[in-house]
């Protein structure tokens, strides 16, 4: 049952601030949502390996050199805020 | 040569013989754009420096030198695809304001071989829907009929290639926004194998499921793109390391011998009418051609959409996590950034910046990743794609190709569906397994509804075997009823 509780639980979680009024409508939507995908529970897998990539990864190497693909000032371009060559942030200790 | 129609290869070949300058072909496209597009609204940014970079190409070519394959070809790119200095928005408020210092490999690869690029295509926000009206720059329109979606994710594309705005396009798919938005607009869309195409500059959505491919106006179009754009990319370990073979010298009409599945899941009705016609029509058509049809069960497609969400909404909400207003992006308006804690900017960011539909597969994806919960959704839902695939791999070693329609209806109008999730992700029945899969697919004009929508059949084949899927497709294509019919816009 995804009541109201739940979703705001979940929205915590994923670090998402949500409206009162998307709370009730996504609290409707994923019970309908999930409702009906719960059919593939009746699905046997017992022993099936879980399939997370598709095609088979092909490792390969390549020579480890160091290279400067970006100056500091081009990957700072897009900050929201800055300070110096820093991001700026709110405090984190 | 009718530059309105021309195919990439007419337009390469010109250019390289000097028969028309690069510069006249880029004017051309984006006088197209300035005039017709506000009808459309399938372009959110255009290349400031796509006549100068014509003008370039031109004096290499005056100069004598050597050019690429897609000289002078002009190019619409899907928001997802990270251009070098060009606006790359995802459709999204979050990256409202991102200018990606790199190129994505695709789009490196299509400029090494001298396409112009024009802009950037609208669609739905970070992929996220099948009618395009989740995008922050608004809804695109039909070119058929403006009342009408384009279909998603990429509508930009195939709205802007329909209507002839570029002379190709590229989109991406996760669980088949290229193939459906192809169908309802009338161009050819190819979702390769998964890791022919290098993800690398690509905004992630689900990355076990995403595949960039050509939106173009015909079979020949989408091969020559293709091998441009394919092949091993070490940004991108998941990319195969098989050769590219030229899909393009290779393709053959000849379809004696060749045995063409349909899936009997798919065959127990509820198809609009039109859809139906047009896909017994197809099926006809290969007959005649020498085809041999073959019935198969792949009983597992009944999963499909349900697996398909679980999967792409546990990697979005794990993939979009990166959003939170540090280093690129949206970010709330703090007043004073020192008097808040790091879990209110984080949340206040990511509230504001998402729109509703992200928000909703976040919210899922979470949920079913979260404690208790992970066993009987994620796993479960990656066990059930294993089953899937086996499936589909013992089907194909009884046929060559498996023929679908792309959708159980052409494009619905603007508002239809956009109310209920549910209703929308059920669109996908059709199209989803091929990337749960990894397998190639792509979408080919063969029909037309009494409204005047066009309607594409799906055409899947195995494991990067996408030559005999383009083979199949130009069957189709040159015995199509719809050939050279042309959306009103244009």
């Amino acid at each position: 049952m995804i009541d109201k509780k739940t979703i705001e639980i979940i929205a915590k979680l994923a670090r998402l601030n949500i409206t009162d009024s998307e709370a009730s409508e996504f609290s409707v939507q994923l019970e309908k949502v999930l409702h009906n995908f719960e059919q593939i529970s009746k699905i046997e897998t017992t022993g099936i390996e879980p399939m997370i990539t598709p095609t088979e990864i092909e490792s390969f190497w390549r020579e480890d050199i160091a290279q400067q693909n970006f100056t500091s000032d081009e990957i700072l371009a897009n900050a929201p805020a800055r300070t110096g060559h820093l991001f700026k942030v709110p405090p984190v200790v | 040569m009718e530059l309105k129609f021309a195919s990439i290869a007419e337009i390469a070949r010109a250019v390289k013989d000097k028969k028309i300058s690069a510069k006249e072909i880029t004017t051309y496209f984006l006088n197209r754009i300035e005039s017709l597009d506000s009808k459309l609204n399938s372009f959110t940014a255009l290349n400031q420096k796509a006549i100068k970079q014509a003008e370039d190409l031109d004096v290499r070519i005056a100069h004598g030198e050597a050019v690429g394959v897609l000289a002078g070809v002009p190019f619409g790119i899907k928001e997802m695809l990270c251009t070098k200095g060009i606006q790359t928005t995802a459709g999204s408020k979050m990256l409202s304001n991102f200018v990606p210092p790199y190129d994505s490999t695709v789009v490196s690869r299509l400029k090494a071989s001298d396409s112009i690029i024009l802009g950037k295509l609208n669609q739905d926000e970070f992929a996220m829907g099948s009618s395009n009206e989740t995008s922050f720059h608004g809804s695109v329109k039909n070119p058929w009929n403006l009342d009408f979606v384009p279909g998603g994710s990429s509508g930009g594309s195939a709205a802007a290639q329909a209507a002839r705005l570029v002379a190709g396009s590229i989109g991406t798919d996760t669980g088949g926004s290229i193939r459906q938005p192809s169908s309802f607009c009338g161009i050819v869309g190819v979702k390769p194998t998964y890791g022919r195409v290098s993800r690398y500059g690509v905004v992630a959505f689900a990355s076990s499921l995403d595949q960039a491919g050509p939106m173009v106006s015909s079979v020949e179009d989408a091969a020559l793109t293709l091998e441009v754009i394919c092949g091993h990319d070490e940004m991108d370990s998941t990319t195969s390391q098989r050769p590219v073979p030229q899909w393009s010298k290779n393709i053959s009409t000849n379809m004696n011998g060749i045995k063409v599945g349909l899936i009997k899941e798919y065959m127990r009705g509820g198809l609009d009418a039109d859809v139906q016609r047009t896909f017994d029509e197809s099926i006809e058509a290969l007959k005649k051609m020498g085809a041999q049809i073959i019935e198969l069960s792949i009983s597992m497609t009944d999963f499909s959409v349900p697996v398909y969400y679980l999967v792409s909404g546990c990697e979005a909400s794990s993939n979009l996590a990166r959003y939170d207003g540090v280093r690129y992006g949206y970010r709330s308006d703090f007043k004073n950034l020192s008097s808040i804690s790091l879990d209110e900017f984080y949340g206040k960011t990511r509230g504001e910046g998402f729109g509703s539909e992200v928000k909703r597969r976040i919210m899922l994806g979470t949920y079913c990743l979260s404690s208790g919960y992970y066993d009987a959704y994620y796993l479960k839902a990656c066990q059930v794609r294993r089953l899937l695939t086996n499936q589909y791999l013992e089907g194909f070693q009884k046929c060559d190709v498996i023929l679908s329609p792309v959708t159980t209806s052409p494009a619905f109008k603007i508002g239809e569906r956009i109310n209920d999730p549910l209703e929308m992700y059920l669109n996908d029945i059709f199209t989803t397994s091929t990337n749960l899969a990894g397998l190639p697919g792509m979408s080919i004009p063969f029909g037309i509804s009494k409204q005047g929508l066009p309607i594409g059949m799906q055409i899947t084949a195995k494991h990067y075997d996408e030559q005999r899927m383009l083979n199949v497709a130009a069957a189709l294509e040159s015995v199509s009823p719809v050939k050279g019919l042309k959306p009103y816009v244009i």
